[in-house]
């Protein structure tokens, strides 16, 4: 089985956010993949252990995020690709990122593609679905459970809670959520070993697309934090004035009651 | 200029969710004083056209077809396609709901358009329209503008108001035949864990309990001031994991992102991921055995105190209030 995994390179959103010149300071920050795109890694391999095949590892963006893709070989993918935009690409969006990787996919043949439900940082969880439309490969987001026979899939989807069970076909486009497994730690032999997995750096100019052709479609004009809440109220006193006080504060001061 | 903008409706259990109210509302700003057109899709779908239009849609388009019984992305994708094709709109809003998040990426891939998911906030109108959404799990936000082509955007429930409901108002109402053909994924079964009543994500009050709460039975003072306060039960991931409630009532990262005007946190640290899901309500009560939890940093007031003394004290306080 053919298997690709999209993944991303994100900031650590449990470090401290700071802006500066609106933009997000990355200095020092800790980057990791998307915990979610952990979860695609960890399904591609499964899969390939059952099913036999390859798993190759794609992430658009810098140079850096050549340590993310040799993660994902040490916990077990065959071959990783960068398609490093970093000289061609100044802003980019949702449109920009799926556009490219559609470009990347369009001729590879995958059986099946994995990615994360949404990133921790941007948040929008756009990237997955529309590189399937871009495809036109059958599609489910959010995935809790896949089971693969032949080429019949049956797949468990989250919907807000709810679970919906669902029967598709490859080739096929799913996006993972939390529950789909647990993901497994890198292992020092497999560390070493990715060490030595070929890891392919593209450019626009190797997909043959033009920047125009996936110019995006809507910026970002200003990121900022939110205004600083002041300090909360700790209520001090007997616990019985504590309640009424706060029963008051409620419907008075803050007026939600 | 003036744009007409599809609305598309979303039902659940027959009733439409408030979130598509909202959308309407959304719309309004954006169409800059052109017309809003709500779109239903469903099986049966026409007695909730009126509602839109009373919620202040221009009019209604309906697509109705035994196929589109359930949310499936390619029968809904193919009905509002079918709607775009006659309408040519210049703006599309969705709720960000579960089948939201999904539709919204597949039409703007169609579309070839942008796609701004998630907004809690409008400025401005018309083209000067700037959205804004929360990145980083809610610790950072950006406004964002479409350069080019279609404002594709969706909304996040119980953020942007929506128009007072007007008995009287009235609107065309059509409906759209369409052959909803080839569905590549099907829906074997649905198993729905969400509780009845209030739907979580759109409660204007939530009592929410972690860890601290220790069992399922001790979510039992939590459910009754929520419904003493007409709101909804929520849980951190902690209280899920250790089985005292069902995972479709998480809050958090992973699970639902909520924005009630009242958030009360019972017995909940307050962990990053847990914060992810709520910060961002208009008013935090935290009550937490602990002074040092997590959870006192983002509160607007706090009590510290053990739960199961408190919320029945809080409860008897607002009966007596009420």
């Amino acid at each position: 089985m053919n298997i690709y995994v999209l993944i991303k390179r994100t900031f650590d959103t449990e470090e401290k956010i700071a802006v500066s010149n609106g933009k997000i300071q990355e200095d020092g920050a800790e980057f990791i993949i998307n915990p979610y795109d952990e979860y695609a890694i960890e399904e591609a391999i499964q899969v390939r252990d059952e099913h036999g095949g390859e798993v190759t590892v794609v992430t658009m963006g810098e140079e850096e995020a050549e340590k993310q893709l040799r993660t994902a070989l040490a916990m077990g993918a065959d071959k990783a690709v960068l398609i490093n935009t970093e000289d061609d690409l100044e802003e980019l969006d949702q449109f920009t990122v799926a556009s490219v990787l559609a470009e990347y996919l369009k001729d590879k043949e995958a059986d099946l593609i994995l990615a994360g439900n949404v990133a921790i940082d941007g948040g929008s969880g756009q990237v997955g679905p529309r590189v399937a439309e871009r495809l036109g490969i059958n599609c489910v987001t959010t995935i809790t459970d896949l089971k693969i026979d032949g080429s019949d899939v049956t797949i468990v989807r989250d919907m807000e809670g709810d679970s919906e069970t669902i029967k598709t076909s490859l080739p096929l486009l799913v996006t993972a959520q939390q529950g789909l497994n647990e993901p497994r730690y890198p292992s020092l032999p497999g560390i070493m070993k990715a060490k030595k997995k070929p890891l392919e750096e593209l450019e626009l100019d190797d997909l043959d697309i033009e920047e125009d052709d996936v110019e995006a479609k809507v910026e970002t004009v200003e990121v900022y934090l939110p205004p600083k809440k002041e300090a909360g109220r700790i209520l001090e006193g007997d616990l019985s004035d504590q309640v009424s006080e706060l029963a008051s504060l409620l419907r008075n001061e803050a007026k939600v009651i | 200029m003036s744009k007409k903008v599809l609305v598309l409706g979303e039902a659940r259990e027959g009733a439409l969710r408030n979130v598509s109210f909202e959308a309407i509302g959304a719309a309004k700003q954006v169409a800059d004083g052109g017309e809003v057109v709500g779109v239903l899709i469903g099986d049966s779908v026409q007695d909730l056209a009126q509602e839109m239009v009373q919620h202040g849609a221009d009019r209604v388009v309906t697509v109705e077809h035994p196929h589109l019984k359930t949310y499936t992305s390619d029968g809904f994708g193919q009905a509002f396609m079918a709607v775009v094709d006659q309408e040519s709109p210049e703006g599309i809003v969705f709720a960000h709901t579960a089948n939201g998040k999904d539709l919204a990426p597949k039409i703007a891939s169609k579309l070839q358009s942008g796609l701004i998911s998630d907004v809690t906030a409008i400025e401005g109108e018309g083209d000067d329209a700037t959205f804004i959404r929360p990145i980083y799990s809610g610790k950072a936000f950006e406004k964002v503008r479409v350069k080019e082509g279609l404002l594709f955007f969706t909304i996040r429930p119980n953020n942007i108001e929506a128009p007072a409901k007007e008995e009287g108002r009235s609107g065309d109402i059509s409906s759209l035949s369409v052959d909803i053909t080839n569905l590549r994924t099907i829906i074997e079964d649905v198993v729905r864990k969400s509780t009845d009543g209030v739907d979580l994500s759109e409660a204007k009050v939530i009592v929410a309990g972690g860890r601290g709460v220790k069992s399922a039975e001790g979510f039992e003072p939590l459910q009754e001031l929520a419904d003493l306060l007409g709101g909804a039960v929520g849980a951190s991931r902690g209280a899920c994991d250790a089985d005292y409630v069902d995972y479709s009532l998480q809050i958090g990262q992973t699970g639902k992102v909520v924005t009630p005007d009242l958030y009360i946190a019972a017995g909940i640290s307050g962990a990053i991921q847990h914060l992810a899901g709520m910060s961002n309500s208009k008013v935090i009560v935290a009550i937490n055995k602990d002074p040092e939890a997590n959870i006192f940093k983002v509160a607007d007031y706090g009590i510290v105190g053990d739960l199961f003394e408190v919320v029945p004290m809080l409860t008897e306080e607002f009966r007596k209030m009420m």
